[in-house]
C-alpha cells in the first residue's frame, strides 16, 4: 500500500489535458462522463484478484496523471469482458477507455514482449497462432481436413499484404518489426 | 425460396492451427442443415482483438478491414465459430461504418494493396445462423442422438453478446440464445454462479501473465463443482476452449490442482447429437487428450464410441 503523504496533491487547474483528449480520440469518447461510482471495479473479475481498479485507473487519467497510468503493469490485467461497460451508468465504456489508453502506452513504448512477439508473428506469418509444426497440419488430418486450411498459412501473399499495410501506418516500427528475419530472431534469444 | 444460405467460413487461427475438430464439426453441422460455409480464400488472422484492439486500434481495424472486404468482394456474409473473430470483425465493421475518420486512416492503408472497405458485407457468429438462420424448430428436428441424462455446465464467453447495447444480441445479465441452442441436444443445463464470468483468457492477459488469466478458469471450474460438477463444458469459442481444455493441464502444474472437465465447443456438441461420430471430426484430438494421454470420458458423455486415439 501507498501511504498518501507519499505523494504530492494533483493540482487540478494544471490538469493534462491533451492525455483526455488523446483517450477521447483513440476510442474512449466518454471518459469524461465518469463520475466515480464504483460500478466497473465492482464487476471486474480482474480487480478481484489483482491490484487492477478500472475506477482509479480512470480518475487517474482524468487527473491528468498520464505516466503513472500508462506505465502502471496492471493496465494489462484487463481481459476486456466488458462487464462493466454493460453496467456503467454513465455509458463510460470502461473497456474502450481501457483498450485506449493502452494504445496511448504501447505509442509512448510501454509494451509487453510477449504482446510485441503476438503481434510480430501476424506480419511473419499472417496469424497470432500460426501453423508453425507438423503436429498441427497432423491434427487437421485426424479431423479428416486438409493439411493447410486456405487462409494465411497455404497463402503467403496473405502476410505480405499485411506486412505491406504496416510499413505503410508505421505498424512495423512501433513492434519493432524488420523484414529481414535474423534481427526480430536474434533479439528473443 | 429453396436457395440454401451461404456464408463465408472465417477460421481465424485457433480453430484451423489448435482445435481443428471444431471446423470440421462445423461443416458436418451446417452442412445437416442446408447452409453452406464457403472458404474464405486469402483471410488472416482476425486480428487478435487483446492484443492489436490493444497496440493500435487503425492497424487493429485495417487488418480486419482487409478480412471484411474479402466477403465484400465475394457477395456473402461471412460466419465465424469463435467470439475474439467475432470481436475484431464486427466491431471493426461497425467502427468503420460508423466512424469516418478511422475509416479514412483504414483505406489509406487498404489502398496500399489494392482493397477498399465499403461496408456492404455482415458479420455473423454460428449462433446467430444456428439461432436466426437454421431456427430451434430445425435443430431440434436434427437431433438424433440426445444427450439424456448428460450434465451440461455452460460457458458462454463475453464478446458475441457484450457490449449488449451496441451488439444488441442477447441480455448480457440473463442470457437465453447459446442455452437453448445448447439444451436443443437433450442435455441438461446446470446453472453455477459464475456461468457469465470471463475465462481469463482475453484482453491479451493469457499472454501477459498465463497464471492470472488460469486463476479466472479455476473460479469457473470451482463454480461449477458447487454447483454439483459437470460432464462437459459447452462453449462457442475456441479460446475460451482452450483456456477451459488446455487450461486444465496449465493448472494442475502450475497450482497442482486437477480438474477432469470434457470440454466441447456448441459446434461438436450439435455434430455429435445429430448422430455424428466423434472420429468424423477427431473430438479426441483436443490439447488436453494430447497432454495428458487421455481420452474423452465416452461413458460419461453417454457416446458409447469405441476409444480409438
Ligand atoms: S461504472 Fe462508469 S461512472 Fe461508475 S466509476 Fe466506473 S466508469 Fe465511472
Ligand atoms: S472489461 Fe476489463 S475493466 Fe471491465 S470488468 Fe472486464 S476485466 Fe474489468
Amino acid at each position: 500500500m501507498t501511504v498518501a503523504e507519499e505523494k504530492p496533491p494533483v493540482d487540478v487547474d494544471t490538469v493534462d489535458l491533451d492525455f483526455i483528449q488523446m483517450i477521447k480520440k483513440t476510442g474512449g469518447p466518454n471518459i469524461q462522463s465518469c463520475y466515480q461510482c464504483g460500478t466497473c471495479s465492482g464487476s471486474c473479475p480482474a480487480g478481484a484478484r489483482t491490484n487492477y481498479l478500472v475506477r482509479g485507473i480512470i480518475r487517474k487519467a482524468l487527473l491528468g496523471l498520464k505516466k503513472e497510468v500508462i506505465s502502471a503493469p496492471e493496465l494489462w490485467y484487463c481481459t476486456t469482458c466488458y462487464m462493466c461497460t454493460d453496467r456503467c451508468p454513465q455509458d463510460v465504456k470502461p473497456t474502450d477507455v481501457i483498450k485506449a489508453i493502452r494504445n496511448v502506452a504501447v505509442e509512448e513504448g510501454y509494451m509487453l514482449k510477449p504482446h510485441q512477439d503476438v503481434a510480430k508473428k501476424v506480419l511473419e506469418a499472417g496469424h497470432a497462432v500460426p501453423l508453425d509444426k507438423d503436429t498441427w497440419s497432423a491434427l487437421r488430418q485426424k479431423s479428416g481436413l486438409e493439411p493447410l486450411p486456405p487462409n494465411g498459412s497455404s497463402n503467403p501473399k496473405v502476410a505480405e499484404e499485411i506486412r505491406k499495410m504496416a510499413k505503410k501506418s508505421g505498424f512495423d516500427k512501433l513492434i519493432g518489426y524488420s523484414d529481414t528475419p535474423p534481427p526480430a530472431e536474434k533479439k528473443e534469444k | 425460396m429453396s436457395k440454401r444460405p451461404a456464408y463465408y467460413h472465417f477460421l481465424g487461427c485457433i480453430i484451423p492451427h489448435r482445435y481443428p475438430s471444431i471446423e470440421k464439426a462445423a461443416k458436418l453441422v451446417f452442412n445437416d442443415l442446408g447452409i453452406d460455409l464457403l472458404d474464405m480464400v486469402g483471410a488472416s488472422c482476425c486480428p487478435a482483438p487483446g492484443v492489436f484492439g490493444s497496440f493500435d486500434r487503425v492497424m487493429w481495424a485495417t487488418i480486419a478491414a482487409r478480412n471484411l472486404t474479402i466477403a465484400e468482394q465475394g457477395g456473402h456474409p461471412l460466419t465465424t465459430g469463435c467470439n475474439g473473430c467475432f470481436a475484431s470483425l464486427w466491431d471493426a465493421n461497425h467502427e468503420l461504418k460508423e466512424d469516418e475518420e478511422l475509416r479514412a486512416a483504414v483505406n489509406r492503408n487498404l489502398a496500399e494493396i489494392g482493397r477498399e472497405f465499403k461496408g456492404t458485407t455482415e458479420v455473423t457468429h454460428y449462433i446467430d445462423v444456428l439461432y436466426g438462420v437454421a431456427g430451434m424448430q430445425k435443430l431440434k428436428e436434427h437431433v438424433t442422438h440426445p444427450f439424456t441424462g448428460v450434465r451440461m455446465a455452460l460457458h458462454p464467453g463475453c464478446h458475441w453478446m457484450r457490449p449488449a447495447l451496441v451488439k444488441k444480441k442477447d441480455n448480457s445479465e440473463r442470457p437465453h440464445i447459446f442455452r437453448e441452442i445448447c439444451e436443443a441436444t437433450g442435455a441438461k443445463y446446470v446453472h453455477y454462479k459464475d456461468e457469465l464470468m470471463c475465462c481469463g483468457a482475453g484482453g491479451a492477459v493469457r499472454t501477459a501473465d498465463v497464471k492470472i488469466a488460469l486463476e479466472f478458469t479455476k473460479q469457473k471450474f470451482d463454480s461449477i463443482l458447487a454447483a454439483g460438477g459437470a460432464d462437459v463444458i459447452v462453449t462457442p469459442c475456441p479460446f475460451c476452449l482452450l483456456q477451459l481444455d488446455m487450461g486444465q493441464v496449465e493448472i494442475q502444474k502450475i497450482f497442482g490442482v486437477e480438474y477432469k472437465f470434457d470440454v466441447m465447443h456448441v459446434a461438436e456438441l450439435l455434430a455429435l447429437a445429430f448422430g455424428h461420430q466423434p472420429e468424423e471430426f477427431g473430438l479426441a484430438s483436443h490439447l488436453q487428450y494430447a497432454q495428458r494421454k487421455t481420452e474423452p470420458n465416452w461413458q460419461r458423455l453417454k457416446l458409447r464410441a469405441k476409444a480409438t486415439a
